[in-house]
């Protein structure tokens, strides 16, 4: 499984994307400050709002600042809500998905009810409305509601498959030789739902990241922190649409929507493998087929 | 998954299945909903009541600097029924709020005073349901479709190109690609209108055309941000589906391929999208409410953001509880549309 993970291409793409903004998240402050030499905050008054030259690469915003810039460090910004949000999210689901899965009948029955419930609230509103309350807080604060509220989704993924691992046989040895229930979700349950922890992850990001650019939008994310969404927010409020300063809006989006297809295809990776039948059903593997059925079809003519 | 069947009884003729109803069914889920309803009414009132601050003490001293006057005792007793009363207990207080549910009352909007929160509600809430309905039906149609075709022939070049675009189409925040399009259609091109929800000067069938042609833009962004996710969901089930074997006898009897897609294989196929509808129809809901605030739409979205800008809580916490109980509505009705499609769904909880 493992060695046929990294060979996938949309796997690659997603592992290739989603480091690069990682790097670009961890690097952010030095490479603004060091190697481009440009503070994000600051208004180069020569540069009001001008389009993308070879002085400011993508241009500068209403205040002058260069978006260049902005976008790096608001990488940092967008990728730590994504990612404090997705492991809150992620502990969330392991905490009640696996706990019902594994232990099943009334406590099945309750935190399944639970899960449910959640299932169905319209957590994004339930998210704005929250914030909204909280204003001004902190990415701290907006990562850990958005994390508290959105983990149903993976809760039930994972309950499902745990109930599969928990019958099986090396799972029921180990329970005869007298392992507790702790060491046996622990070292013989969890190993087995990685893949599926992985992927929970990966869409709890996204999540997040979308959920914080929402925020921002409405102007209710930390307002001093620079992050994608509170780009678009900026643009938005100048109406940088009237103006036609696409530079200003459309470079931020592109980054969001990067991301989530970057972890999007490392989940069609992880299906793939899950799933033979969707493997089948890739490019190569078809025009293989194809030329291989071919080749037959000739050589029964010549025959 | 927890088929009943009767061994214990021999005397029984036949072993058969025992499956609920499908009405016994659907008591058992508007039982769910229902309780759903009451977690979300609950929360509306603990929201406000555990936040830090006093939001019930914030809200009266606003109403009385809008009013420029002393609350009337009524005015008073009502919202510290819906915020919170420092004095009285929380049972107390969790009782008088559903009371005052029951009639309807969501307090009075600070920013719009003295507009009661349940009018403003009201005026706003058709025009987010006409744009989320048709826009939820129209993006299930069109991704539903397109994944049946991406999946039938899956690994060819329409699936190469079509798939891959879906996957980042549907990773872009909504209120992007409005953005996008307000930029483009109606200020380069100005096609259509950039903001608003009808033209105020019509009347009559002259002004359902005009709502028809403000509603164009934001409608069509919502579809297009909306239907990747039904098509990359259909598209693999498809491809799983294509693969069993009564599929193949459906070819093998001879029957056109249109025939086997739609009749066989999509048919199949098409049930886990109606299990996924209560996830995709928040995400949607959540995304509409942000593509109102860019085209300045009359509905709800546009509401609830004036109210977050301007600290209008009982207007928040009514556009949360509609958004909430309408969502369980219609997650209530896709699920009795399931029973009726879908007769295995009746043997599971």
């Amino acid at each position: 499984m493992n060695s046929s993970f990294g060979s996938n291409p949309k796997v690659r793409f997603g592992l290739v994307v989603v480091t690069f903004f990682a790097a670009l998240a961890i690097l952010g402050p030095w490479l603004t400050g060091t190697v481009m030499g440009i503070d994000p905050r600051a208004n180069d008054i020569s540069a009001i709002a001008s389009p993308p030259s070879s002085e400011h690469w993508l241009g500068t915003t209403q205040f002058g600042q260069d978006v260049l810039a902005q976008l790096i460090a608001g990488a940092r910004g967008s990728m730590f809500v994504g990612v404090l949000a997705a492991l809150i999210g992620t502990v969330l689901a392991i905490v009640f998905g696996v706990t019902a899965g594994y232990f099943g009948g009334r406590t099945d029955h309750v935190l399944n009810f639970v899960t449910n419930i959640f299932m169905v609230m319209p957590v994004l509103p339930l998210i704005f409305i929250v914030s909204g309350y909280l204003r001004g807080t902190g990415l701290w604060m907006i990562a850990i509601i958005i994390g508290v509220f959105g983990w149903a989704g993976g809760a039930r993924t994972l309950r499902a498959q745990t109930m599969s691992v928990r019958n099986r046989d090396f799972v029921l040895a180990m329970r005869m030789l007298g392992e507790s229930n702790p060491r046996l979700i622990g070292s013989e349950v969890l190993p087995h739902l990685g893949g599926w922890v992985a992927s929970m992850f990966l869409s709890a990001m996204i999540g997040a990241i979308l959920a914080e650019a929402g925020l921002a939008f409405l102007g209710i994310s930390d307002s001093g922190a620079i992050s994608w969404g509170s780009m678009i927010q900026a643009a938005q409020s100048q109406s940088a649409v009237l103006r036609g300063l696409w530079w200003w809006f459309v470079p931020p989006g592109l980054c969001i929507a990067l991301i989530g297809t970057a972890a999007a295809m490392l989940n069609f990776g992880v299906d793939e493998l899950s799933n033979p039948k969707l493997r089948s059903a890739t490019r190569k593997v078809v025009r293989r087929t194809r030329r291989v059925e071919r080749a037959v079809a000739a050589e029964t003519r010549t025959a | 998954m927890t088929v009943v069947t009767d061994v214990s009884a021999p005397a029984a003729p036949t072993t058969r299945l025992r499956v609920p109803s499908r009405w016994a069914f659907l008591a058992r889920r508007l039982g769910f909903y229902l309780t759903a309803a009451w977690a979300a009414i609950t929360l509306n009132f603990l929201l406000p009541r555990l936040m830090p601050g006093d939001p019930s003490v914030a809200i009266v001293d606003q109403l009385q600097r809008v009013s420029g006057r002393q609350l009337p005792p009524e005015t008073l007793v009502s919202i510290q029924t819906l915020f919170g009363d420092p004095d009285a207990n929380l049972a107390e207080q969790y009782l008088a709020y559903l009371g005052q549910l029951a009639r309807f009352d969501l307090g009075i909007s600070i920013s719009r005073f003295p507009t009661p929160v349940a009018d403003l509600v009201a005026s706003g809430l058709p025009w987010t349901l006409m744009l989320v309905g048709t826009t939820t039906v129209l993006a299930f149609v069109i991704g539903t479709g397109l994944g049946v075709l991406t999946g039938w022939k899956a690994g060819g070049r329409f699936d190469a190109i079509v798939t891959p675009a879906s996957t980042f189409i549907s990773s872009v925040p909504y209120f992007w690609v409005a953005l996008i399009a307000l930029w483009v259609f109606a200020f380069e091109l100005r096609w259509l209108p950039s903001s608003g929800g009808y033209d105020p000067d019509l009347e009559g069938p002259a002004f359902w055309l005009s709502a028809l042609r403000y509603g164009i833009l934001p409608a069509a962004t919502i579809v297009f941000s909306a239907f990747g996710g039904w098509l990359l969901g259909m598209r693999n089930m498809t491809v799983t589906t294509v693969r069993e074997e009564y599929v193949l006898l459906a070819q093998a009897k001879g029957l056109s391929p249109s025939r086997v897609v739609l009749r066989y294989a999509a048919r199949n196929a098409m049930l886990p999208s109606f299990t996924g509808f209560a996830l995709a129809l928040g995400g949607v809901i959540g995304g509409a409410l942000l593509t109102e605030i860019v085209f300045s739409y009359p509905g709800i979205g546009y509401l609830l953001y004036d109210s977050l800008t301007k600290r209008d809580y009982p207007v928040m916490q009514g556009v949360f509880l509609l958004i909430a109980l309408t969502v369980l509505l219609a997650n209530l009705i896709a699920d009795s549309v399931y029973v009726f499609v879908d007769p295995r769904v009746r043997e599971q909880g």
